[in-house]
C-alpha cells in the first residue's frame, strides 16, 4: 500500500501534512462520491418517492402506496410503449448482432481496404440518434424518400409507406436503430476475432477440420465474452432509446411507436403526470438493473482479473 | 485471425468467385451505411425544384449552398428565425468545460482508486459503475426540480453541471481499467522518494496517460454532443443544444418542406463528431470497446 509507504518513509510527513497525504486519495474521490450518491442515488430515490404518491404537475409527498404501478398498466399508450420496447428491443438486438457478426467475420478474410470498409460500417455511431431520425424519416418518407425514388426509376409498383403505417411505424425505427448500431457490433466482434490464437487454428487446419468446424469448436466459444457485453449494451441500447423515436416518428402515427421513454417524456413534460412518469422510469430503472446487476457483477467477480 | 482458406487453395477458380461474392457482400453493406449520408449531403446542396422534380438518388445539377446558409442563420426555430448559429454555439459552450470536468475528475478517482487504494474503494467504484449504465429518465424529474432550486434552469451552466456529474461514472470506468493495469511500484518508488499524491499524478501517471485521455475525451465530447434527453428535458427556448435545435426545426417547418434545408441543419449538427471520428476514429473505437469490457 503506497499510503502506509508515505508514513513510514518520510518522518518530515507528519501533523495537517501528514495527515493530508495519506487521506488524500479519499479526499480526491470524495466529491464524485458525494456527487453519486445524491444524483443518482438520492434522485433515485426521489423518483421512487414520487411514484408512491399522486403528483400531477408538482410533488406531492403524500404516498399513496403502490396504486400507480397497477394504474400504468391500464393506460393504452404504456400497454403499447412496453409492447413497442419489446418488438423493438428483440428485433434490434437480433439484427444488429446478425449484422455485426456477419460483418465480422467477412472483414477478417484478408481484405483490400478493411481500414476504409470499417470507418464506413461504425460512423453511424459517431452521429446523434436525431440527425439518424432525421435522415431515415426523410428516405422513409413515401412521398419524397425511397418510395419515389423507386417509381422515378420505373418501378411504379414498389411501395413502402412503414413510417405512416401505425402496425409497422416501429418496424422503422429498428431499421435505423441497426443502420447506426450494427457497427457497433462488428467493431466489438472483430476485435475479439483478431484475439484468437492463430497457432491453434492453423494447428486446427493441418488436423484437417472445416471451416465452418473451426468456427463452431474454437472460434465461437473463445470470443463468447464479447457476444455477451454487446449483447447487454445493446440492451441498454434499446431499453433507453428516446432521441430517435422522437426524430424520426415522434412517436406516432398517434401513439403507435410510444417506447416507455417518450411515455416518461411525455408524462414528465408535457402531461404533468410526475406520477406516471416517475413510475414508469422505476420500471425501466429495475428492467436495466435486472440485466446490467448480474451482468457487472460477473465482471468484476470473474476470472478474469482481480 | 488468419482465414487459411485462401492461402491453401489460393488460385482455384472457386476460390476466386468466393472472394467476388466476398467482396459484392461487403460493397453492399457499405453502400447500406454510406448511402443515407451520400443522399443526404446531396440534397443539401440541391434546390427545392431540384428535389421536387427529380429523383432523390439523381446528382445534383447545379450545386448550391443556400440551404446550407439559409440552415445556419435564417431558418425558424419554433418562434425564433436565427438558423441553427446560435444553439450550436450553445453546444459547444456546454461540450468544453463538460468534458473537461468529467474528464479531469475520471482521471483524479482512476488514480485514486487503483494506485491509493483505501478501504470502500471498490464499494465507490462500484457505485460509480453501477451509475454509468441508469437510465437517465430515473433522474430526470429530481434533476430539473435540482436545477430550477440552482437558478440553473434551461441554461448552458445548468447543462454543463448535469454532463459533468453523470460523465464522471464512464470518465472514471475508462481511467480506473487504464491505471490498474499500469504497475503499482512506480507509484511505490515514487512515494520512498518522497513524493506526494499530486506530484505522482502530475509528474508519473498523467504522461503515461494520452491515449486514454485522448480515448476519453472522444468518447465524451461525442455523448455530450450528441445527448438529446437533458437537451430536451432541461432548456427551452435560447438555451438549446443544437441537438433539440435540429429536431425543432425539421418538425415545426410550417409551409413549404425545405428538405435541402433540413438535410444541411442535420449534417451541420453532425459535423463536430463526425470531424472528430475521421480524425480520430482509432480512439473512438477504441473508446466503445472499453466502455463495454470491464474489468
Amino acid at each position: 500500500m503506497p499510503a502506509d509507504t508515505t508514513v513510514t518513509s518520510s518522518d518530515a510527513e507528519t501533523g495537517v501534512r501528514g495527515w493530508l497525504q495519506r487521506h488524500l486519495s479519499k479526499l480526491v474521490v470524495a466529491p464524485s462520491f458525494l456527487a453519486a450518491v445524491i444524483f443518482f442515488y438520492g434522485f433515485i430515490l426521489w423518483t421512487v418517492y414520487i411514484s408512491l404518491t399522486g403528483s400531477r404537475m408538482l410533488p406531492d409527498y403524500e404516498l399513496i402506496g403502490f396504486d400507480n404501478y397497477l394504474r400504468i398498466w391500464r393506460l393504452s399508450r404504456w400497454e403499447t410503449a412496453f409492447d413497442n420496447l419489446f418488438i423493438f428491443g428483440v428485433l434490434f438486438i437480433l439484427i444488429s448482432m446478425a449484422v455485426g457478426c456477419v460483418l465480422a467475420v467477412l472483414l477478417d478474410q484478408r481484405i483490400r481496404a478493411e481500414g476504409v470498409l470499417r470507418s464506413i460500417y461504425l460512423y453511424p455511431m459517431a452521429i446523434s440518434y436525431i440527425v439518424t431520425g432525421t435522415a431515415w424519416k426523410w428516405l422513409l418518407d413515401p412521398g419524397i424518400g425511397l418510395e419515389k425514388a423507386m417509381h422515378d426509376m420505373g418501378w411504379t409498383s414498389f411501395s413502402f409507406g412503414w413510417i405512416n403505417d401505425p402496425d409497422m411505424a416501429i418496424y422503422t425505427v429498428v431499421i435505423a436503430a441497426v443502420w447506426q448500431a450494427s457497427g457497433f457490433v462488428m467493431a466489438m466482434v472483430l476485435a475479439a476475432l483478431r484475439g484468437v490464437d492463430d497457432e491453434i487454428i492453423k494447428a486446427a487446419w493441418l488436423d484437417g477440420a472445416s471451416l465452418p468446424n473451426i468456427y463452431r469448436r474454437i472460434i465461437i466459444p473463445t470470443i463468447r465474452p464479447v457476444f455477451l457485453s454487446a449483447f447487454v449494451i445493446l440492451m441498454h441500447l434499446a431499453i433507453k432509446t428516446f432521441d430517435l423515436v422522437m426524430a424520426l416518428t415522434a412517436g406516432g402515427p398517434g401513439t403507435s411507436t410510444a417506447v416507455p421513454a417518450t411515455f416518461m417524456y411525455d408524462m414528465a413534460f408535457q402531461r404533468d403526470r410526475l406520477d406516471f412518469a416517475a413510475t414508469s422510469a422505476v420500471m425501466m430503472l429495475a428492467t436495466v438493473a435486472a440485466i446490467i446487476v448480474p451482468y457487472l457483477y460477473s465482471e468484476i467477480r470473474g476470472p478474469r482479473r482481480g | 485471425m488468419a482465414s487459411l482458406p485462401q492461402q491453401a487453395a489460393a488460385d482455384t477458380l472457386g476460390a476466386k468467385i468466393g472472394r467476388g461474392v466476398l467482396y459484392a457482400a461487403l460493397i453492399l453493406f457499405a453502400a447500406f451505411y454510406i448511402l443515407p449520408m451520400l443522399v443526404m449531403l446531396a440534397t443539401s446542396v440541391k434546390d427545392i425544384e431540384e428535389i421536387r422534380a427529380g429523383s432523390l438518388l439523381a446528382l445534383p445539377q447545379a450545386i448550391t449552398f443556400e440551404a446550407w446558409g439559409y440552415a445556419w442563420n435564417e431558418a425558424c426555430i419554433g418562434v425564433e428565425c436565427t438558423g441553427l448559429a446560435p444553439y450550436f454555439m450553445n453546444s459547444v459552450l456546454m461540450v468544453i468545460p463538460s468534458v473537461f470536468l468529467s474528464s479531469l475528475f475520471g482521471a483524479l478517482n482512476g488514480y485514486a482508486l487503483t494506485k491509493w487504494r483505501f478501504p470502500g474503494a471498490n464499494v465507490i467504484f462500484g457505485l460509480l459503475l453501477f451509475g454509468s449504465f441508469i437510465p437517465f429518465q430515473v433522474v430526470l424529474l429530481p434533476m430539473s426540480q435540482t436545477l430550477g432550486f440552482l437558478g440553473l434552469a434551461s441554461s448552458v451552466p445548468g447543462l454543463v453541471l448535469v454532463h459533468s456529474v453523470y460523465g464522471i461514472a464512464f470518465t472514471t470506468l475508462f481511467f480506473r481499467n487504464y491505471y490498474v493495469s499500469l504497475p503499482d511500484d512506480l507509484v511505490k518508488a515514487a512515494t520512498i522518494d518522497g513524493a506526494g499524491f499530486f506530484t505522482i499524478f502530475w509528474r508519473i501517471i498523467l504522461p503515461l496517460s494520452p491515449s486514454i485521455i485522448v480515448v476519453t475525451v472522444i468518447w465524451q465530447f461525442t455523448q455530450i454532443w450528441n445527448d438529446f434527453l437533458f437537451g430536451a428535458s432541461f432548456t427551452s427556448g435560447g438555451a438549446q443544444p443544437v441537438t433539440v435545435a435540429l429536431n425543432n426545426l425539421v418538425n415545426t417547418t410550417t409551409g413549404v418542406k425545405l428538405y435541402n434545408v433540413d438535410m444541411a441543419a442535420a449534417i451541420i449538427a453532425a459535423l463536430p463528431t463526425l470531424l472528430v471520428y475521421i480524425i480520430a476514429g482509432r480512439y473512438f473505437v477504441r473508446g466503445l470497446t472499453a466502455g463495454s469490457v470491464k474489468g
